[in-house]
Order: C-alpha cells, then sequence, then structure tokens
C-alpha cells in the first residue's frame, strides 16, 4: 500500500512479561523519545502533507494513510523547539488517540525497545512545564535516557502552540 | 501475530475500512479461473458535490449547495475587480458584490489582489449575504465524502470538514457560514434577514432542512427529514422473514424489525428492496420503501397539517406535492420504547412549552416530547407565549426557535427572563444554524443551551440535563 515502513519485531522471545513494556523510540533534537508500542498504528517514511491554513504552527498538514485522514504534528514544536525544517521528508510515528490517527514527525526513527521496568523513574521534578505535560517517565538506559510520551498530554501541548 | 508485525494488514485495513462505514466485502475465489471481489459500501449521507478550487497554490473544497455562480475577472473583461479603500469588490450586473480573498484570508499570502491577474469569483450565498470568493484556478466539481476535521483543528470555522479526492490528496472543504463569520458577514446578515422579514412577515423563515424522497410503492412522492436516518441499505427480500407477526430480518449481527410504509406493499414484487435503516443505540430498524428518489434539500413549511397517522403533512418538493412522514410514528412501532430508552424518563410529566414558529417542527418535537414524557404545549410565535404569561400558565421549561417572524427567540428570552412570573424558568434554544457568534449571544441573552433543530437525541439530554440541575436548585 502506501509508504507504510513495516516494523519487524525482535527475533527472540515475543511475549513480554507484563511489566515490561515496549516502545518505539525515535529522536527529536538529541533526545530519545519512546512511545508505548500499544498506541503506535504506523511507522512511515516521507509523505506528502497538506498544509492546513490557519492551524496551531504544531500541526503542519494533513495526509492520506491508506484513505484516513491523519493530520501531522511537529513534536519538536510541541516541545518548544524550533521548528522541523524538512517537513516533506521527516519520518513519522502514527498514534491512535480516540479513533483519530496523528502522525508525529520526528527526526530518526529508532528501534522498538522493551527496557526493564526498574530502570523507570517518573520525570524530574524540575523539567520545564511545557515538557512534563507530555512526559510520563524516563527510563535510564545505559546509552541514553529515554523520554516515553504520553500521548494525550501531547496532543493538547500541540493544540495549543501560540500562532507564529 | 503481534502488534508489531506487518503481515496480513492488506485485506484486512481493507475490511475494516469498509466494516467502519457499515459495508462489506466478500471474496471468491476459483482455482485457475480468477477471483471476485464484491464490496457493498451502504449510500452514506455525507457524500456532496463540491467545487475544487485553487488558492496560492493550495486546493480546496466548496460545498456546491452554496455556490451560486463562478465569474472569470480578469483588467480586459467586464468584470474586473476594484476597491474601494483596500475591500476589493466586483460589480456584478446591478450589484456590487464584496470579495474576499481566499489567499489572504486563510493567510497563505500577504500579497492584496491583484487587479491585472486573472482570477475567478465564486459567487456564494450565506443566508440573504452573496458574496465572492477570489480564487486563482477553478478546478472541476467532485462528488467528495466529508470527514469530520480532527479535534486538536475543531476551532477553525472555515472548514467544516476534510476530504481525500480522487488522486489521494487530503484537501480542507471550505464552510462559507464561517468565511462569512470570518469577515463579519455575520452581522450584515442579520440585518439583511431582519429586513427581508420586515418585508413578508407572514411567510415562515425557512430552515433549509435535507429531505429524502422516496416512493413507498403506493404511487404518491413522501420525504423524510433526512438528518434523521442513518443509512440507506438495500436487501434481499428473500432475507425478510416474517416471525410473530413481524417482519425482521438479520442485520450487523442483531435481529432487525422491518416494516413497508405503505402496508399493502407486496414485498416480493421485487428481488431486492431498499430500506431506510435507523439506529439507537443497539437497536436497529428498518422502513421499507419501494424507491429512492432523491435527497433535497430545502426550507420546509409543511402548511397542511396530516390528516392520517404517521404523515406530518404535505410540501411541494421540486414542483409535486409530496407527503412528509412521521418516522417517529413508524420507529416507535417497531419498538415502542424507541425515543426513551436513551433518554432518561422524565420522573414527575415536567411541562415544557415550544415555541417555534414553523408548524412542521411543532409537530416533529411536539410527539418526540411526549414519547419522552413531558407534557407539551407548542405554540407558534413568541407573542403567542407571552399571552400564555399573561394568562397564569406554568412551565417548567421552555424550549424556543431563533428565527422567527415578529419577536426572534433572542427578544422572547429577554422578555421572559426580565419577567417576575416566568424570570426562573431555564431555556434552550432551537436553531437551523448554529456559529459561535450565535451561541454567544443566546447565551448573553439567557438561553441555557443551544441545540441544533433536528438533533433530537441532543434535545432529550439538554432537556434532561437542565431539568434536573433546576429541580437540584430548588
Amino acid at each position: 500500500m502506501s509508504g507504510g515502513l513495516q516494523m519487524a519485531m525482535p527475533t527472540g522471545d515475543i511475549v513480554a512479561p507484563v511489566t515490561r513494556q515496549s516502545f518505539v523510540t525515535a529522536t527529536i533534537a538529541g533526545q530519545r523519545i519512546g512511545i508505548p508500542i500499544s498506541e503506535v498504528q504506523d511507522v512511515l517514511n516521507k509523505q506528502t502533507i497538506h498544509r492546513i491554513p490557519l492551524s496551531p504552527p504544531a500541526i503542519v498538514g494533513a495526509l492520506n494513510l491508506r484513505g484516513r485522514i491523519v493530520t501531522a504534528i511537529d513534536l519538536r514544536q510541541c516541545l518548544g523547539l524550533a521548528p522541523l525544517e524538512a517537513v516533506d521528508s521527516a519520518m513519522s510515528i502514527v498514534i491512535e488517540h480516540e479513533n483519530e490517527l496523528y502522525s508525529l514527525l520526528v527526526d530518526a526513527i529508532g528501534d522498538v525497545e522493551t527496557p526493564p521496568a526498574h530502570l523507570f523513574e517518573r520525570p524530574p521534578a524540575t523539567l520545564s512545564a511545557s515538557w512534563r505535560a507530555m512526559c510520563s517517565g524516563v527510563f535510564r538506559l545505559e546509552s541514553a535516557l529515554l523520554l516515553t510520551l504520553e500521548t494525550a498530554g501531547l496532543l493538547t501541548a500541540a493544540g495549543e502552540t501560540p500562532s507564529r | 501475530m503481534t502488534n508489531v508485525s506487518g503481515r496480513g494488514v492488506g485485506m484486512d485495513v481493507v475490511r475494516t475500512n469498509i466494516e467502519q462505514i457499515g459495508g462489506a466485502i466478500g471474496l471468491e475465489s476459483k482455482a485457475g479461473a480468477g477471483t471476485t471481489f464484491s464490496i457493498k459500501i451502504p449510500l452514506t449521507l455525507a457524500i456532496v458535490a463540491a467545487l475544487i478550487v485553487e488558492a496560492s497554490g493550495q486546493r480546496f473544497a466548496v460545498p456546491q449547495i452554496s455556490v451560486l455562480e463562478l465569474v472569470r475577472a480578469s483588467s480586459s473583461s467586464e468584470h474586473r475587480i476594484e476597491h474601494i479603500d483596500q475591500t476589493p469588490v466586483l460589480r456584478l450586473r446591478d450589484r456590487l458584490l464584496p470579495l474576499l480573498h481566499l489567499g489572504n484570508l486563510l493567510q497563505l499570502t500577504d500579497e492584496t489582489v491583484s487587479t491585472d491577474m486573472d482570477s475567478f469569483i465564486v459567487v456564494t450565498q450565506v443566508g440573504a449575504h452573496t458574496f465572492g470568493i477570489v480564487v486563482d484556478e477553478v478546478f472541476d466539481t467532485e462528488e467528495i465524502v466529508v470527514k469530520p476535521v480532527a479535534p486538536l483543528l475543531r476551532d477553525l470555522a472555515v472548514f467544516s470538514g476534510n476530504t481525500i479526492l480522487s488522486d489521494g490528496s487530503v484537501v480542507m472543504i471550505l464552510d462559507p457560514n464561517g468565511l462569512a463569520t470570518e469577515i463579519g458577514a455575520a452581522r450584515v446578515n442579520q440585518e439583511a434577514a431582519a429586513q427581508g422579514r420586515d418585508q413578508n412577515r407572514d411567510k415562515s423563515v425557512g430552515d433549509l432542512v435535507s429531505l429524502l424522497v422516496f416512493d413507498a410503492g403506493d404511487g404518491i412522492r413522501k420525504a423524510a427529514p433526512l438528518s434523521l436516518e442513518a443509512r440507506l441499505e438495500e436487501m434481499a427480500t428473500a432475507d425478510i422473514e416474517t416471525a410473530d407477526g413481524r417482519l425482521l430480518a438479520q442485520y450487523r449481527n442483531s435481529l432487525m424489525p422491518l416494516t413497508p410504509i405503505y402496508p399493502e406493499l407486496d414485498l416480493h414484487a421485487r428481488a431486492r428492496r431498499p430500506i431506510v435503516v435507523f439506529n439507537d443505540g443497539p437497536r436497529w430498524a428498518g422502513l421499507i420503501v419501494d424507491e429512492i428518489i432523491d435527497i433535497v434539500e430545502q426550507p420546509l413549511t409543511a402548511e397542511i397539517r396530516g390528516a392520517m397517522p404517521g404523515v406530518l403533512g404535505a410540501v411541494i418538493i421540486d414542483g409535486q406535492s409530496t407527503e412528509l412522514i412521521d418516522t417517529a410514528h413508524y420507529l416507535t412501532r417497531l419498538h415502542s420504547d424507541w425515543f426513551s430508552a436513551g433518554a432518561t424518563k422524565a420522573p414527575s410529566n415536567n411541562s415544557i412549552l415550544v415555541v417555534d414558529d414553523s408548524p412542521f417542527f411543532r409537530h416533529l418535537l411536539s410527539p418526540l416530547l411526549q414519547q419522552a414524557g413531558y407534557a407539551v404545549t407548542a405554540v407558534e410565535s413568541a407573542e403567542r407565549a407571552l399571552d400564555l404569561k399573561a394568562s397564569g400558565a406554568e412551565f417548567d421549561l421552555i424550549v424556543s426557535d431563533i428565527e422567527m417572524p415578529g419577536m426572534d427567540g433572542f427578544s422572547f428570552t429577554e422578555a421572559i427572563k426580565a419577567s417576575s412570573e416566568w424570570g426562573h424558568i431555564p431555556l434552550i434554544a432551537l436553531s437551523g444554524n448554529q456559529t459561535e457568534g450565535r451561541m454567544e449571544r443566546g447565551r448573553d441573552s439567557g438561553f441555557i443551551d443551544y441545540v441544533g433543530k433536528t438533533d433530537r437525541e441532543a434535545l432529550l439530554v439538554s432537556l434532561s440535563n437542565t431539568l434536573e440541575a433546576a429541580g437540584g436548585r430548588s
């Protein structure tokens, strides 16, 4: 069908223990983030994004994913960072929230990770309010800190980004 | 299979999508002969004809129902765009047409409208107000499926939805109502409407209603308000069975009772029959008709009251007199508790006053509210309602139309709120067009809630909530 990139599960044990959750990881401005795999519908490479005039700046447009309209969101702007430059060639993670599809544009896509639960921590209290609203926690991975995102907070933030 | 595996997506996506819109897909394979796919899709009611236009390199869809005409403007032709202090206008026959530049309005470009460039003007009508939308290019018309916009974008009044064109691209559907509000035409519009009202006082103000026109089998054209319908289906008559003296058919894994609108319809005269399927929670009900003729949109003024049960009255559609069917009559016959199951039954026979100038809506609302357990009094004007107040009548709640000849809903509410007798009674507004500005105006003048005219469910919910709140206070 469309340019959907198909994700393969890491080989080996498919059934993850209940306490371990899998995350689709990605990078935004050097920060590693993770989205619970249960919320992820698709991972897409570059797509034609049709702009939506007058929309909040973080909403970069809409795209057609197999006949469904997906709202494309620039994660960088949700987090208060500079807008993504190459919107049309960005990769994105498609999530479903309340029967609506949203595609979150990121700098790069990583692997599916299943970090052990004991590495999990609540977001640090000193984290800025805009980040904390979207962040459900942090995994202290050896290579880097993996920030797990919370979709509801993220979408609220996308709708509230100040106009340009 | 896990939730990350990529196998088996193709056909499953097709099936899920088709089932989502209420259709079905069948697959039949014969070795060596090939495969037959049969896809059945219900006639969705959200399909509209739209004009595809382009402004500043971006395409948009304009619902054709609001397009009056297209004018090509260029400096050399008789139609050219002129300016009064930056405001573009066009001389169109004997009138001056206010223009809005779509690219500017949507902040796609900062350039002001150039008069030398060829452009197209989509002449649009919203209510009594006519204006022109300047676009760079006009393409074809397309039948589009209207999809609601994502909740994040609900605040954008200029779009009524979005759609996917046949070439796969996503375009936004412009809402002429929202555009008019955007340019401040709403105010002008109201003034114009007020003027028009003075001119033909005794004419009922027309609310546009979508009607499904059909033939039930007795040769008399019939119509039913479309916003009440769930979907149109076609069923093999062989699948319709008789049990317990009723017609039943299997539909979406449950048993759906059916009834022909014309009792003497020879069901099996045809192999397949169109069915108007209604849905209320887990329950389905179907009305069998002979032929679906058309879907029209027109103001409803059912002046002749129906004499037979199940008939609301007669209307003129396309120059032919047409019977207006009371679908509620048939639905309650199939499921005796059709309208009351969802809403909570009114505990103590609360009394409600309905004020609406259109006899059609009075006839539509009264039985609905009675079914839900309310005592209903319906009057045709605000003045009549005030007469009732003077005579000492008491009500628990008032449901009032906004657009009425004579005293309109806003002034009526203000009058009620200022009075000592009825000042405490909660009011709910009924309206054909719910724009943000009007809702605000409605709240300012004292309405508790604002409900679309044909949205029965919302009205019932609003009624029971309002009465509950009022009961809690006293």
